[in-house]
């Protein structure tokens, strides 16, 4: 197990010394691949002026706010179709003919109607997001034991807490999986938005880096959206196993 | 009926768009009325802005998308079948897969250039993901007992591979490839917005900036028609490539 994890960081160690070897003898170009050392040493600097943590927050802050907009939209459409197949025979082949149009289609109108900024983004985001929320939450629903609706129909439940009560607990876990890939979905689209046009965040501090010409910087946001990309994950995958498992296993107590 | 009804449906949200549109409720400059985009659409055909551009679109995904499974198939399958190349290579494909494949469009860009090639190479990055993890589970959950037969008749391995875990694999290897295609299409867009290549993310982003709305909402319909036709094309060669899963059953 111990000698696993070793033969694992073989490849990426030899590719970094190779890289920076190269770097310092000449023969890579240092106008692309700049020397390891020369990445660490910006991505420590940007992390110590703060630029790094601010555009952290930025494109968090974006992702997570269409991500929250975007799942309750799923949320209740996914709800309401699931409930009634009449409803979906009549909408659904609609919404299939929107889902195909890929989200980053939408940054160019998205700016048209609010300019530079995070709302531009959150739109962009938001559209994304719906589709994962939206499909999983649907067969959730349908997934949900029949006994139970039926139950709550002899005890005569307003819709309202029939859903609170019944419907929502029964179908989370699943719909929980829907929200993760929503949420993996919403940092991608919003660090694209800000790599293609929206002046904040991750994505823009790399496109500055890259076009002023510091190399290492660049690369040192690289690392640093792929670090911030895997921890978010690592996070949602706690969350998951601490407060949603419970669902999985006991259906609506 | 309930057909007709999701037609009407359908008929009635593009005509409410239309009424909205000509009462004005949300300014024409970036609401435009469903017959001035359809008109919008005939004008780009007649003036052959159409055709290309999506094919230029097309062709950029597709180029990308046939490496990114070709790569996708032949690592996921090592991955799976071969316990070494497992543990050389697994954990920098772990800490590779969740960055977000647009964030490898500046150092592509770097490299490359503004070119077709940095936005291939992109795309490819991007769709690799999904085909790998399919090709991945598809190969580790071959059937224990058709890897015995074949160890039995002493079968190469690449015969067993091409004859019993291909095809067993398939389903798992299709439905990455399926994800793969439409993530093929957003980074398409995506690189040609950021590298000017011509191609219809190009063209709405041009629409855009000279504020040609109509323009603008007929390019990302065209999108859309492009995303679900692709889809449906490789929804349909599934069916044919996997009849024989239903029909054995």
């Amino acid at each position: 197990m111990k000698l696993a994890r070793f033969r694992g960081l073989l490849i990426p160690v030899v590719l970094v010394a190779l890289w920076e070897i190269g770097a310092r003898v000449g023969t890579l170009p240092p106008d692309t691949m700049s020397q390891p050392s020369a990445i660490a040493v910006a991505g420590w600097n940007a992390l110590l002026d703060g630029s790094l943590l601010l555009e952290t927050a930025q494109t968090f802050q974006t992702a997570l706010l269409g991500l929250a907009i975007g799942t309750v939209i799923g949320i209740a459409l996914g709800i309401l179709i699931g409930l009634s197949p009449v409803l979906e025979a009549v909408i659904g082949p609609t919404l299939d003919t929107i889902r195909p149009v890929p989200a980053v289609a939408l940054i160019p109108l998205a700016l048209l109607i609010y300019g530079f900024g995070v709302r531009m983004e959150v739109l962009v985001i938001v559209f994304a997001c719906v589709w994962p929320v939206l499909i999983v939450t649907v067969s959730a629903v349908r997934g949900i034991e029949p006994r139970l609706i039926e139950v709550a129909r002899m005890l005569e439940m307003p819709a309202l807490s029939r859903m609170r009560r019944i419907v929502l607990p029964a179908a989370m876990a699943r719909i929980a999986v829907g929200i993760r890939v929503g949420a993996g979905v919403a940092l991608v689209v919003a660090v694209t938005v800000e790599i293609v046009l929206n002046p904040q965040g991750l994505g823009y501090g790399m496109i500055i880096a890259a076009q002023s010409l510091r190399p290492e910087l660049m690369w040192a946001q690289l690392l640093w959206v792929g670090f911030a990309g895997w921890a978010f994950n690592r996070l949602l995958t706690t969350i998951d196993r601490r407060w949603l498992q419970r669902y999985q296993t006991g259906g609506a107590r | 009926m309930l057909k007709l009804a999701a037609v009407a449906f359908a008929a009635a949200v593009i005509y409410l768009w239309q009424i909205a549109a000509d009462a004005r409720l949300i300014s024409p400059v970036f609401f435009p009325s469903p017959t001035r985009t359809f008109a919008a659409l005939v004008a780009m055909e007649e003036r052959g802005d159409l055709w290309r551009p999506m094919a230029a679109t097309a062709l950029r995904m597709f180029y990308g998308w046939v490496l990114a499974s070709l790569v996708g198939v032949l690592l996921g399958a090592a991955i799976a079948r071969s316990g070494p190349v497992r543990a050389y290579l697994e954990p920098l494909l772990e800490f590779l897969r969740p960055l977000p494949a647009s964030a490898i469009i500046p150092p592509a860009i770097l490299f490359l250039g503004l070119t077709s090639k940095m936005a291939v190479t992109v795309i490819a990055f991007g769709a690799l993901w999904p085909v790998l993890l399919g090709a991945y589970h598809g190969f580790r959950s071959v059937e224990p007992q058709l890897a015995e037969m074949a160890a039995a008749m002493r079968m190469k391995s690449v015969a067993f591979i091409w004859k019993v875990a291909l095809p067993s694999a398939l389903p798992d290897i299709f439905a990455g490839v399926r994800v793969s295609l439409a993530i093929a299409l957003i980074l398409a867009v995506v690189t040609e917005m950021q590298a000017a290549q011509t191609g219809l993310g190009f063209n709405i982003l041009m629409a855009q900036r000279s504020f040609r709305s109509p323009e603008l909402y007929a390019g990302i319909i065209v999108l859309g028609v492009l995303g679900l036709f692709t889809n449906q094309a490789l929804v349909m060669t599934e069916r044919r490539l996997l009849r024989w899963r239903t029909l054995t059953r």
